[in-house]
């Protein structure tokens, strides 16, 4: 697309921030198509290793954008990435804000938002696959996926624990 | 600014920006796995700032508009006690200390990413987010599967087919689902 990697970083975040309906696990599809497919910036190990880094960090999971950024072009592609991926929808977000209770009970409002669901749905279940085709290189690793999916969706525990156990088991050597 | 609440708030306080800016710190440094709960816990619970209402209100709008809902929640939440000024303290509040923290983990990552035992670990690390994402799934699709609205399931598979199997760019597969979409919410309500 461009030779200058920061201009390339600014201009796919900038745009995919304004599609990211679902947030940051919504857009994980296309951030992977664009960084290791497109641009090949980073391997596809490379990618899951920064999704897991960003779910273990504090803040915010958009996070990853300052991983994908640092791993292309250091501490400008951080600055860059992050800018890109929160400016546009802050400034939206920011100008909406003020006239908010002028349609916040419109009809058109409203069938945008419940029109919107179901696609955020699909993307984030499309995110869930990309990263599980990336992570799941074996029948203990895919395991681990399964017994996460049933424990996180039957009970409230804290994340930092299941991070804690995959940690160890994958540590342990069996993945 | 929020003077049309007036009638729901007497009992609200006003933060400064400087409250506003170390809430959203502690906000962001403890949200592991998502913000908003501890986001409706300091402003609602905690600090009194809004009521629940007017908290499901603003997250309601930071949901409809596109990006990082907490991101975009800051943003309101601040322009509405600050202006200008106050979206972006909060803002700043709530990315500062993370990008910090990423920054040097980004940074130990270029380092000794190649070492086998950091790369077993984010192994085990990953294949668990994934299945927390996967519950995530589950727990949105839920209701949408059991409602009647026949068509919500079809283009939640449809975006998924277009961006998981085809593997369209995501502005493709938006701008051909979301307007369906949209227009079939229009009618079925």
């Amino acid at each position: 697309m461009n030779d200058n990697p920061l201009i390339a970083l600014a201009g796919y975040f900038a745009l995919l921030s304004l599609f990211a309906v679902g947030g940051a696990n919504a857009a994980i599809p296309e951030m992977h198509r664009i960084a290791v497919e497109v641009m090949h910036w980073m391997s596809d190990r490379q990618f899951a290793d920064s999704f897991a880094i960003s779910q273990v960090s504090p803040g915010p999971n958009i996070i990853i954008v300052t991983l994908i950024g640092y791993h292309v072009a250091g501490l400008a592609g951080a600055a860059v990435a992050t800018a890109a991926m929160c400016g546009p929808t802050c400034v939206l977000a920011y100008v909406v804000a003020r006239t908010w209770d002028r349609f916040k009970e419109a009809r058109w409002r409203i069938a945008i938002q419940a029109g919107l669901v179901p696609v955020s749905l699909g993307l984030i279940a499309a995110s869930a696959f990309v990263l599980a085709r990336s992570a799941d290189h074996n029948i203990y690793a895919a395991g681990i996926t399964g017994v996460t999916a049933i424990v996180g969706f039957a009970t409230r525990i804290n994340p930092l624990w299941i991070f804690a156990v995959g940690g160890v088991l994958g540590l342990s050597g069996w993945l | 600014m929020s003077a049309s609440a007036g009638a729901t708030t007497p009992s609200v306080t006003r933060p400064k920006l400087s409250e506003l800016f170390r809430a959203f710190v502690i906000v962001s440094i403890s949200g592991f796995g998502g913000a908003l709960p501890w986001a409706r816990r300091m402003i609602v619970e905690q600090r009194g700032w809004m009521t629940a209402e007017e908290f499901n209100e603003a997250f309601a709008l930071s949901q409809f508009l596109p990006g990082p809902n907490v991101v975009n929640f800051s943003v309101v939440f601040g322009s509405r006690f600050g202006g200008a000024p106050g979206a972006a303290v909060a803002l700043a509040g709530l990315m500062g200390p993370p990008l910090i923290i990423v920054t040097i983990l980004a940074f130990l990552y270029a380092r000794f990413g190649d070492l086998e035992v950091l790369g077993r670990i984010l192994a085990g690390i990953t294949a668990a987010a994934v299945g927390l994402l996967i519950a995530v799934v589950a727990k949105m699709a839920a209701p949408l599967f059991r409602k009647r609205w026949d068509w919500a399931p079809l283009i939640a598979i449809a975006a998924f087919i277009g961006v998981a199997i085809i593997q369209w760019p995501l502005p493709w597969v938006f701008f051909v689902l979301a307007p369906i979409s949209i227009a079939l919410a229009w009618i079925k309500r």
